[in-house]
């Protein structure tokens, strides 16, 4: 039944693709950059009569649509919450944080909840595309129960904007069989790229973390935007780039593959590709790189904004959200969830690393979202 | 008075799809391309040529697609010819329809699949692991111009084939008795008989292969590792990445004319040689 419309169909398209990659979709997949969330975002909205119509008795309506990122779910959560209240989560899959405000920004999402990143929050409310959360909507978020630094973010000026998801960091995955051992630095993955492994080294197709690391390697901020520190970055790309494997976020294939051997990686893909292939690591650049958070929240102009409480409140209730780390490997910063989670979870180095490892990480800032001269970096470096 | 009002009651729906599907669309493009980003990203109101001055800026995008896509479309033509030729002129009538299913087959399922196909057929344990077996070491076709040049001509191959034995299917066969009853050797009867009256086919081709090759952004993404970036990719970014979309509208825009100046040309180069291989035929 679900399955005969256009909209579920183009989600279990992307739930085939998934699969058939066996779990090995990354985070800011590449597939967000194709345009088909949108394309299902649209189409579902011209086509509500198809969707499955249910009476409940608390009536929140029939769906409620998420955009977030992939593999960052787990799916029987998403019937669970269908089966209790009738509404039927609508997942669209994203590449990144641009993406999602391009398409809020431009109107007509009709998106209810979506997951930004914690440097993301404050363009969202200077541009006054996010709601203020009633938090009597969600009961399920206690703020004393998460990690002050992880949620944070998702209040400005006293207002709450997000309520926190996940967090994790920007690493590198190496295949320690062909690196002969660990890659815990910038400059030896960026140096490396350049000599031991010619035409096995991916970067993000991503500015913050592509410019961010390159600026690391040179000992500067990983959220510089000073116009000298840039252009040494700059250099240092472009005189990398001949030597890259590629320039993609859907990097899991090819490390998996075998044909690349390094790349620059999130904490989620890390731990899948470990959980596969031990001899694939993950470590944190030393010198520094990104520690991040994601948040829940809903855009000003969510169709479906009872349905839209109804489901980051079941989705951060804390058993509900052990699942959900279960099923992403990505670390929580609530206490209650993580009381639920098996010891070896929360022992994993890769999920949640010491302490020192985090220190010289920093989290995104909200400038480098918006910041001209990244972005033209960014495309100089790609068309080179 | 009734005729013509009968006329524009029927040119009514035709204007309006006009109107709607390509006036407004540009028209907004064109506006926004004189417009500027505004400070978080986006388009913000204004009447500026700093767009367009700083087109430059996507110079080495324009060239990749300018030298990639004539490339892609000779090499779909030169693998389209002979499949097409095959399938009009020497496969017997029963295999026919079967193979020309065939050909469209693959078009059914979505160039995105097709192209991850790819990506494992070139990537190391495709066709490089089988080359390693004939003594040919690290071979690396993924992420390279060649495998883009793959993925066009696998992805655009129908576009090619169709109208090229739509051509060749209509040539009339007599024409070939007579030049062969007359004497003249097969491959000039091909030359001069075959090719000219296949032509339109290919240029009908040709134009549908060059046009959509213009506009590509998923074969370079996919199969270029993203480090072959066309001018759709250019436009990719800046609306959804850098979210500038004053200098993606005004990059657009510089796409669009120079596709009519380059179809212009072609149009009349085409005339100029359909002409002067008449006079080289009379001869």
């Amino acid at each position: 039944m679900k399955d005969d419309n256009t909209p579920i169909s183009r989600k279990a398209f992307m739930e085939e693709l998934r699969r058939y990659q066996k779990g090995s979709v990354t985070r800011r997949h590449f597939l967000g950059v194709t345009g088909l969330g949108t394309a299902a975002a649209v189409m579902g909205g011209a086509l509500p009569g198809l969707l499955p119509t249910r009476a409940r008795a608390q009536d929140i309506g029939d769906r409620v649509v998420l955009a977030t990122w992939p593999n960052y779910h787990d799916a029987a959560n998403f019937d669970a919450f269908t089966d209790a209240t009738g509404a039927y989560t609508q997942v669209n899959v994203f590449g990144s944080n641009e993406e999602m405000l391009a398409k809020i920004q431009a109107g007509g999402s009709g998106w209810d909840v979506f997951v930004p990143t914690n440097y993301a929050i404050p363009t969202y409310v200077e541009a006054d595309l996010i709601e203020p959360l009633d938090l009597s909507k969600i009961p399920n978020f206690d703020a004393a129960a998460f990690e002050k630094r992880f949620s944070d973010a998702g209040t400005i000026d006293g207002v709450v904007y997000g309520v926190p998801k996940n967090w994790g960091t920007t690493g590198i995955a190496f295949n320690s069989d062909k690196t002969g051992g660990v890659v815990d630095s910038w400059k030896a993955f960026f140096d490396g790229a350049r000599d031991k492994w010619d035409g096995r080294v991916m970067v993000h197709d991503y500015q913050l973390t592509t410019i961010g690391n390159a600026l690391v390697y040179h000992g500067f901020s990983f959220n510089s935007v000073d116009p000298n520190e840039l252009a040494q970055a700059e250099k240092l790309l472009i005189d990398v780039k001949p030597h890259l494997y590629a320039i993609s976020s859907d990097y899991q294939p090819a490390m998996r593959n075998g044909d690349a051997w390094l790349t620059m990686c999130w904490t989620g893909d890390g731990k899948q590709m470990n959980t596969d292939m031990p001899e694939i690591g993950f470590a944190l650049g030393k010198e520094g790189g990104e520690i991040w958070s994601d948040y829940y929240a809903i855009p000003k102009d969510a169709p479906h904004k009872e349905a839209a409480y109804a489901l980051i409140n079941y989705l951060l209730s804390p058993e509900v959200n052990a699942k959900e780390a279960l099923a992403h490997g990505y670390p929580v910063a609530d206490s209650r969830t993580n009381a639920l989670l098996p010891e070896e979870l929360l022992n994993d180095p890769i999920i949640y690393p010491a302490a020192e490892a985090l220190s010289p990480l920093e989290f995104g800032a909200a400038v480098t979202l918006t910041d001209p001269n990244r972005a033209e970096l960014m495309a100089r470096f790609k068309s080179a | 008075m009734t005729q013509s009002r009968a006329r524009a009651l029927l040119l009514t729906p035709a204007a309006l799809w006009y109107a709607a599907m390509l006036l407004l669309p540009l028209a907004v493009v064109l506006i926004f391309s004189f417009g500027e980003r505004s400070a978080i990203g986006g388009y913000a109101p204004g009447f500026t040529f700093e767009q367009y001055a700083n087109l430059p800026a996507r110079f080495a995008a324009f060239r990749n697609t300018l030298t990639l896509a004539p490339v892609g479309t000779i090499a779909a033509l030169l693998i389209a010819y002979p499949l097409a030729y095959f399938l009009a002129v020497k496969v017997s009538p029963k295999w026919k329809t079967m193979l020309l299913v065939l050909v469209i087959v693959p078009f059914w399922t979505s160039i995105l699949i097709r192209s991850y196909a790819w990506i494992f057929l070139l990537g190391g344990k495709g066709i490089p692991a089988l080359l390693e077996t004939v003594g040919l070491d690290d071979v690396r076709l993924l992420n390279t111009p060649f495998a883009v040049l793959v993925g066009i001509v696998y992805g655009y191959l129908p576009l090619m084939v169709f109208p090229i034995y739509v051509a060749l299917e209509k040539l009339d066969k007599r024409l070939l008795e007579a030049a062969a009853d007359l004497g003249t050797p097969p491959w000039r009867a091909f030359l001069q008989i075959t090719l000219p009256l296949s032509m339109p086919g290919v240029l009908t081709g040709s134009m549908l292969v060059f046009i959509l090759l213009m506009g590509e952004f998923l074969i370079p993404a996919i199969l270029g590792g993203g480090k072959v970036f066309f001018v759709g990719n250019a436009l990719v970014d800046l609306f959804l990445q850098s979210r500038n979309w004053a200098f993606g509208s005004a990059v657009a825009v510089a796409l669009v004319v120079i596709m009519l100046i380059t179809v212009g040309i072609y149009t009349r180069l085409v005339k100029r040689f359909g002409a002067s291989r008449d006079d080289v035929g009379l001869m």
